[in-house]
């Protein structure tokens, strides 16, 4: 019981370290899957060729395999950077083809004909996407997105295994001090539970102020 | 060499073909419409009568032949596409208002994304042209609260925002309850009035009879007649036009 008041600071930087992944590879994976999302629906060939690639490789590969084709993989090109950018980065890319799939979902939910009366009154494509599409596809993907978020802050844990200071990773620190294993891991439980309900509520707040009334 | 409205005509279609697989959808079209002219094309359903409107400001891309609007051909994509369908105005048969904004944005939107103007000005004149189609009490509501005809309505004056130099309808009543119909009818002939250029798809033939200069009959992706509205009624040439006529004009 007394495992969390003895190690306090052991299981603040494994909290802090996954809110950290958590938080900057949430980030990328936004960013990342807005542009794929564009590059999807866009009217030019190739760009679509390219968000469909990203979309297929990295949704298809598994995460561990793509945390080892980074960690070991970018170095051999010149590539060298701190592991718990390697780890964002990985975490990034692997989330963004989720995010891309839940925002073309959205897309796919504003009628057609909405896009084809803006490009009637002379917009562009982009004005199109961001004034007409995009702020009413918001509004339909923001609770998948929201689950996207939690599994990312899940998956985070798999940055411990590449000498990442996140939060499962304590489990080892605190094993070899003899600590209760069933201990350990209920603190462990608390903390991923204040991250995931933490990002549930976040959403919850942004699906009342903007989400679509039925 | 500079566009003459005396001598080229605003929209010209010639030689237009495209498919929809198998289906010849628009078989050798060849259309001229003049400035100020208002053309109704009406047709059986499949005839390709929506499809020839949706071409001409390239929402349905063409497979072979020539549009030109004001003498220039019209753009694959792009910049330039945008800036000409800007001349164009377009009403649509389901609306198309964008759900998410109010009527007064909905009509100055375009205006401010593709005029540039100043949101106070677009505003003004947005107000001034729902003013103009009886909508000037409801500016601040959205979409959903508004009837389809005073959506259609509000449709009209979001096209009329971009000051365009022609207007396509197509079927701009058909998805309207029949009460609805001669709200959206008297607006598009008070614009006729005014000498807007407009190529009308509609099945309404009171429209085509009191409004139009030239009625296109069109049947299998082809131009069958071409005629003034009371000839084209009153003595049709070809048999698909008198059997069309037949049928819905009995009732």
């Amino acid at each position: 019981m007394n495992v969390l008041t003895d190690n306090f600071s052991v299981y603040g930087e494994g909290f802090l370290g996954t809110v950290e992944l958590t938080f900057f590879a949430s980030l990328l994976a936004l960013a990342l899957g807005f542009v794929m999302a564009s590059f999807r629906v866009a009217p030019v060939g190739s760009l679509r060729v390219i968000g469909t690639v990203w979309v297929t490789v990295l949704r298809n590969t598994p995460l561990t395999l793509l945390f080892f084709a980074v960690l070991l993989g970018l170095p051999r090109f010149g590539l060298v950077l701190p592991f718990n950018v390697f780890a964002v980065l990985a975490l990034g890319c692997y989330t963004s083809a989720f995010i891309c799939e839940a925002l073309r979902s959205g897309i796919n939910t504003v009628p057609r004909g909405q896009g084809e009366a803006a490009r009637s009154l002379g917009m562009t494509f982009s004005q199109t996407l961001s004034n007409v599409v995009l702020p009413q596809a918001f509004r339909t993907v923001i609770p998948p997105i929201g689950s996207t978020l939690i599994a990312l802050a899940k998956n985070s844990a798999i940055a411990g295994a590449f000498s990442v200071t996140e939060l499962l990773g304590t489990y080892k620190t605190l094993g070899e001090l003899g600590y209760d294993v069933i201990w350990t891991f209920v603190w462990i439980a608390v903390g991923y539970l204040i991250i995931t309900l933490a990002i549930s509520a976040v959403f919850n707040v942004l699906e009342r102020k903007w989400g679509v009334p039925r | 060499m500079a566009f003459d409205p005396l001598i080229e005509p605003l929209i010209e279609l010639r030689d237009v073909n495209k498919h929809y697989g198998d289906l010849h959808v628009l078989q050798g079209i060849n259309l001229t419409v003049s400035r100020g002219e208002v053309v109704v094309v009406i047709g059986p359903s499949g005839s390709g009568k929506s499809t020839l409107c949706r071409a001409i400001n390239r929402l349905e891309s063409i497979e072979s032949g020539a549009i030109h609007l004001e003498g220039r051909p019209l753009p694959e994509e792009g910049r330039a596409l945008a800036e000409l369908r800007a001349e164009v105005g377009m009403v649509f048969q389901s609306f198309n208002l964008f759900a998410h904004k109010t009527v007064l944005q909905n009509v100055s939107l375009a205006q401010i994304k593709v005029r540039r103007r100043k949101r106070e000005d677009a505003d003004r004149r947005s107000r001034e042209l729902l003013e103009r189609v009886g909508l000037a009490a409801h500016a601040d509501k959205y979409p959903a609260q508004l009837s389809g005809g005073q959506q259609q309505r509000v449709a009209i004056a979001r096209a009329l925002a971009m000051e365009p130099t022609a207007l396509l309808f197509d079927e701009p009543t058909s998805a309207l309850d029949p009460e609805m119909i001669n709200e959206v009818l008297e607006v598009m002939r008070q614009l006729a009035r005014e000498g807007m250029t407009m190529v009308v798809v509609t099945h309404e033939m009171g429209f085509a009879r009191s409004a139009a200069n030239r009625v296109i009959f069109m049947a299998d992706g082809r131009i069958v007649e071409d005629r003034p509205p009371e000839e084209f009624f009153t003595d049709p040439r070809s048999e698909r036009a008198k059997d069309f006529l037949s049928k819905i004009l009995k009732h």
